[in-house]
Order: structure tokens, then C-alpha cells, then sequence
């Protein structure tokens, strides 16, 4: 079986992905997989998606080779694949606006959405008011607190932003709650997922609309480093930004994929987000994936620097690619991500957020161990700019 | 002919209509649940549906996901709830037990562990919200070879090809879900649900039971006029929620009985 043929017409990825979701959503999704069939064969909707890409969220995103970073771990050149630079600061935006225009298709003139860091909140709160369209945003109460910044920034743009108190109030329940809201609006309500999660078709709906990525790498790499990497990493909570950039490589198997979880404090402390690298396999969200679950099947609370990556499952087509072994999942502490955050700010002069961090920091890692003509691209999904707070905090500073 | 079965064959017999009440295992303490499953049938209920507590409960509104925590907190698992109904059965062999619940606790078990631990505590059937019938077909097979009744939902928007597919792999009951939205929302379309029943009558002959926002004898009556059986859920989870473990028993016995003699009415 060819890996980009995936998933099947039911969006199996292997025993992966799927619809498990009760019976009142069913009819929602069809509707949506249809709508989304027709237009992702619409010359007329690719061209307006491209037109939007282009002009709206600043596409291309360049490559950088990152020369002093490299420099000094002495090893593998390290090049980042700027999606910092898109409107809105993430690769984020890529998919709202794919879906905004998917919504108006079908002419919802709602739109919801669930935000743990409030990256997806921003970029569905932007789209919505480009498009014209209502927009709540579900956010668990604690990422309320721990955000407030990008819950401004919601506001700004028109949105309702709705704090969820139900479970561990974080991005999972978020989630839930969205799930709640669609399926008792979904007569006028379209529901913006961020991630390569979720019932079929969001998955591949989400991966289709962050292929961009990668294939701007296919052409970038090669006239930039005369060549394509040796190894694209990056980090993986729900895994759009690594879908994205892997999606394009995936039949070049002298390219590595590389997929870098939170491991918080230690993956041995239990203290992280690390699904891929210590879950199990079950049923979370509509699809089928690896979790982060105790004996009964309960799904745990998780933790990591980056509220991004603080996620309990992960997109089942990753969870498919780490059984076949087309993928590599790793973990890196919120220290090592620290680290790696102060030294592309010093290094490039570039802010990284802190979810991008981890992939950085990875490829630090095994920069050393590599030649000085192997070639590692880093996604750098988004600037830090969200992420002051946090950092600074860290530091023994209080603005 | 399973518990299930008769009990619906007795119903019609008799000319009434049944009543599922449905509570969540070990809300609010696990030393309740089976107080409560047996005052539940001395009010008159004819099928029980355990909730089975789950962390992240997607098609529940929030008086079921506060019920699922308050279990959750309390340390109550699947195999526990298997171990409540072992207890219910120790002197009851007549009512059927269903449980409903999601996917994942059940998965983590293992399915086939599940049902075979399950038919042994004398569990009649099992409600899986989120295995709609294209994931749950073996599971369902395997449920109905262990004398377990696979028990599917159906909504407004399922299209006839998908009633045929849930006659066909489901057993026991079909559940149909009266209103677009989650457990315990407050509107309950009863010209919808007349006109639905008619389908699903033509494409089974399992008996049907109605729920999702049925909150009192009116709204019941009304429902059994049209549907073979009604679940109240939400309502009872909220009395049970009001009232405090000294006080849930005699509450919930209140708050059915009216329920009972209007369906008998």
C-alpha cells in the first residue's frame, strides 16, 4: 500500500483513525466529507485557497539555513522552514482559512473552534472575521488563565471566547465541548478543528490543508542547500505542523521523519505529553490513536512547557506511521526545549514558540553526531511571542 | 429468548409501555448503585442502564459529565461496574442490566475480556455511544455470540441505509435519540419523533426505546404513546445530584413513580 493513498475511504490509517463518535454526529460528517471531497477537486476553490495563501496569510513561508546555530554543534546543517513568518505567527492559519472557505461552501455562517495555547483560537478568530462569519472559541478554563494574551487577541477579533470547566479544563475538554456545541448547531455551525485529530474526514482534511508546508520544501530545499534533507523534524502535540511538512516526503524514503513530543519533565516522571513515545492505543476524540490512559482506560492529565503539545492523544495517521516505521517519535524535555528557545534567540535572532522549541532542540541534539554535509529542516511552527509569559516566568521575572 | 426479550414480549402482553431509567455506576457513591438499580425497579422500571464513568464524555451534556466525574472521583472503573451488577444480580435475575458507556474504557479492558466478564456478571446488553455500527461490527458480532444484546442509537439524521445496518447487527433495543444534541438538553421534538418511528418500524422489528430530553410523566406519556419504551436519564442523574447520598434512594423513587402511572395511565 502506497503511504500518501491513506487512509482508507472510512479514514482508517492502518487500525488507526475511523469515525467513533455517537450517532447524532454522523450525518454532520458526512455532509462535511462531502462538501470536502467536491471542493478539493474544485480548480475554482484551490485557486481561491492559493489566492488567500498567498496575499493573506504571506505564503510562501522562506527557508532559513540557520548557519550559526549549526555552527555550534559542529555537525549537520540546520535549515528552518519559516512558518513563524505566516499572519497570525503559526502554521495555524493554513488550515483555518482552507476550512473558513470550506464553511462558506456550505454556507454555515457559524463557526467554532477549541484552543489549548490559543494559536487555533487566534487563527479561526482571524479567518472568521476575514470571511465574515460568528465565532466562539471553546478554551479550557485553566488555558484561560494561563493565555490571557491570546484570549485578548480572540476578543479583538470579534470572537466569543466560551472557558470550559468541565474535566481537567485544558485543551481535551475544549474539544469535548466544541463536539457538544456542533452537534446541537450543526445546522448553520461548522466546526474549525486545529489538528490532524478527530473523527474522518479531519485528519485528512486538516494534513491536506497543511501539505503546503512541505511541498514549498521540495522546491525550497533544493535551491537553497542544492538538495533535499537528510531529516525533517518536528514537534508533535496533535501533530498538524509535523503532518504538514511530512506529508510531501513521505514517499522519498531516504528522508527521515521525525516527530519530537513533550516529554515535560521526564518522560519517567509521568509528567508529559508524550502519546507516541509512552501511550497506548484506544478511542479518544472519534478516532483511534495513541493515548495517554491509566488501567481503566481513563485519559490522564498531561504536561508540558508549550500548551500546544499539552494533548493526551496525537493524529492517528502519526500514530500509523510510528507502527509502520516510516516515522520517528522522540521526546524532549521542557528544559532541553528551554534551551534551545534561548539559543535561537540569541543565536538567529529569532523568537521560536515554545512547541517549536522541542524540534529545535531535537535537531540540536543529533546535529553533532552528523556530518557537516547532512542536511536537517526543522518546521518552526511559530514565534514565541505568545510565550513570554511563560518564559519569563521561568527566569524569576514578573512583568 | 434473552432477558431483554421477554422482558419486551411480557410489555406487550400486557399492553405497556417501558420505562429504562438510566443512573451512572457509582454516582454518587459506589455503595448507592445498587440501592438505587433496586429501588428503581420497585418504582417500576423494566430494563436499568448503568452508566459506565468515563473521562471525557463527548455526547453528554453537563449533568451526565458532573455525574461521570463525581464517579471517576470515587475510583469507580469498568470492572467495578461489572462488580456492581454482579452485586444487583445476587437478588435480582429478572430485570435487565445494560450498559452504556464509551468506547475506550471498554477497549482498554480488552473487548472480548469485557464480554465475557460482563455476560458472567449477568449483563443483558451494552450501549457503546461512540461505536457507531461501521467500527462496531465484530464487536457487535462477538457481543451477540456471548449473549450480550449490542444496543445501537439512532438519531433524526440517520438515513435509511444506516437504520437497515443497525437492524441488522443490533439486538435487544434500537435506542433512538430524539433531539440533535447532547443528554439532558431541554427540547424534545415530538412531531419529529412520531415521524421517525414509522421508518424504523419498517426496517425492524426490535422494539424501540426513545430518549435524550425526557424529563417528566407528561413528556414520557407522550413519548410511549408513539415508542415501545422510554430512557430518562439526565433528569435522574440531576435528582440524584440535588439530593446528596442520604437522600438520593428516596428521591429517585419520588421522582419516578408519577413517571411509572402515567405510562400505566
Amino acid at each position: 500500500m502506497q503511504m500518501d493513498e491513506l487512509p482508507d475511504a472510512r479514514g482508517h490509517f492502518g487500525p488507526y483513525g475511523g469515525v467513533f463518535v455517537a450517532e447524532t454526529l454522523i450525518h454532520a460528517l458526512d455532509e462535511l466529507r462531502q462538501a470536502y471531497e467536491h471542493c478539493r477537486k474544485d480548480p475554482a476553490f484551490s485557486a481561491e485557497l492559493r489566492y488567500e495563501l498567498k496575499h493573506y496569510v504571506g505564503r510562501p513561508s522562506p527557508v532559513y539555513h540557520a548557519k550559526r546555530l549549526s555552527q555550534k554543534y559542529g555537525g549537520a546543517q540546520i535549515y528552518l522552514k519559516r512558518e513563524d513568518l505566516n499572519h497570525t505567527g503559526a502554521h495555524k492559519i493554513n488550515n483555518t482559512v482552507g476550512q473558513a472557505l470550506l464553511a462558506r461552501y456550505m454556507r454555515k455562517p457559524r463557526v467554532i473552534a477549541e484552543t489549548g495555547a490559543g494559536q487555533h483560537g487566534v487563527a479561526s478568530a482571524t479567518v472568521a472575521a476575514r470571511y465574515g462569519m460568528e465565532c466562539v472559541v471553546y478554551m479550557g478554563s485553566e488555558d484561560v488563565k494561563r493565555q490571557s494574551a491570546n484570549v485578548y487577541r480572540m476578543k479583538l477579533l470579534g470572537a466569543t471566547v466560551v472557558p470550559v470547566e468541565s474535566g481537567s479544563r485544558t485543551l481535551k475538554d475544549a474539544l469535548n465541548e466544541a463536539m457538544r456545541d456542533w452537534v446541537t448547531n450543526v445546522e448553520n455551525t461548522f466546526y474549525i478543528i486545529g489538528t490532524v485529530a478527530g473523527p474522518h474526514p479531519y485528519p485528512t482534511m486538516v494534513r491536506d490543508f497543511q501539505a503546503v508546508i512541505g511541498e514549498e520544501c521540495l522546491q525550497q530545499m533544493p535551491e537553497l542547500a542544492g538538495r533535499q534533507p537528510d531529516a525533517v523534524i518536528a514537534c508533535v502535540g496533535g501533530g498538524s505542523n509535523a503532518m504538514g511538512i511530512f506529508h510531501a516526503y513521505l514517499p522519498d524514503e531516504s528522508v527521515r521523519l521525525i516527530g519530537v513530543e513533550a516529554a515535560g519533565e521526564g518522560l519517567a516522571t509521568g509528567r508529559h505529553a508524550a502519546s507516541l513515545c509512552a501511550g497506548t492505543p484506544g478511542v479518544l476524540h472519534g478516532n483511534r490513536t495513541y493515548l495517554l490512559q491509566d488501567g481503566n482506560g481513563q485519559i490522564i492529565e498531561t504536561h508540558s512547557i508549550s500548551a500546544g503539545l499539552d494533548y493526551p492523544g496525537v493524529g492517528p495517521e502519526h500514530a500509523w506511521l510510528k507502527d509502520s516505521g516510516r516515522a520517528e517519535y522522540v521526546a524532549v524535555t521542557d528544559d532541553e526545549a528551554l534551551q534551545a528557545f534561548h539559543e535561537l534567540c540569541r543565536l538567529e535572532g529569532i523568537i521560536p514558540a515554545l512547541e517549536s522549541s522541542h524540534a529545535v532542540a531535537y535537531a540540536t541534539k543529533i546535529a553533532p553526531t552528523l556530518g557537516r554535509d547532512a542536511i536537517l529542516l526543522v518546521n518552526l511552527s511559530g514565534r514565541g511571542d505568545k510565550d513570554m509569559h511563560t518564559v519569563a516566568e521561568r527566569s524569576g521575572i514578573v512583568f | 429468548m434473552s432477558r431483554i426479550q421477554s422482558r419486551f414480549a411480557s410489555l406487550r402482553k400486557q399492553g405497556r409501555k417501558g420505562l429504562i431509567p438510566y443512573i451512572t455506576a457509582g454516582d454518587p457513591t459506589p455503595a448507592l448503585t445498587v440501592p438505587l438499580m433496586q429501588a428503581l425497579v420497585e418504582v417500576g422500571a423494566d430494563i436499568l442502564e448503568l452508566g459506565v464513568p468515563f473521562s471525557d464524555p463527548m455526547a453528554d451534556g453537563p449533568v451526565n459529565q458532573r455525574s461521570s466525574e463525581r464517579a471517576l472521583a470515587n475510583g469507580v472503573g469498568l470492572a467495578d461496574v461489572i462488580g456492581m451488577v454482579r452485586g444487583f444480580r445476587d437478588h435480582d435475575a429478572e430485570t435487565p442490566v445494560v450498559l452504556m458507556g464509551y468506547a475506550n474504557p471498554i477497549e482498554a479492558m480488552g473487548g472480548e475480556k469485557f464480554l465475557a466478564a460482563a455476560a458472567s456478571a449477568g449483563v443483558d446488553g451494552v450501549i457503546v455511544v461512540d461505536y457507531p455500527p461501521e467500527e462496531a461490527a465484530p464487536f457487535a458480532a462477538l457481543a451477540k455470540s456471548g449473549g450480550i444484546d449490542p444496543i445501537f442509537l439512532l438519531a433524526p439524521t440517520s438515513t435509511p441505509d444506516r437504520i437497515q445496518e443497525v437492524a441488522r447487527i443490533g439486538a435487544g433495543y434500537l435506542y433512538y435519540v430524539s433531539l440533535k444534541g447532547v443528554t439532558g438538553a431541554a427540547s424534545l421534538d415530538l412531531t419529529d419523533v412520531a415521524k421517525r418511528i414509522p421508518l424504523l418500524r419498517a426496517a425492524t422489528q426490535l422494539p424501540i426505546g426513545v430518549g435524550f430530553g425526557i424529563r417528566d410523566a407528561q413528556s414520557a406519556r407522550r413519548v410511549a404513546e408513539i415508542a415501545d419504551a422510554v430512557v430518562i436519564g439526565s433528569r435522574i442523574i440531576q435528582e440524584i445530584e440535588a439530593a446528596g447520598p442520604e437522600q438520593a434512594v428516596a428521591r429517585v423513587r419520588d421522582l419516578i413513580r408519577p413517571i411509572r402511572a402515567a405510562l400505566d395511565a
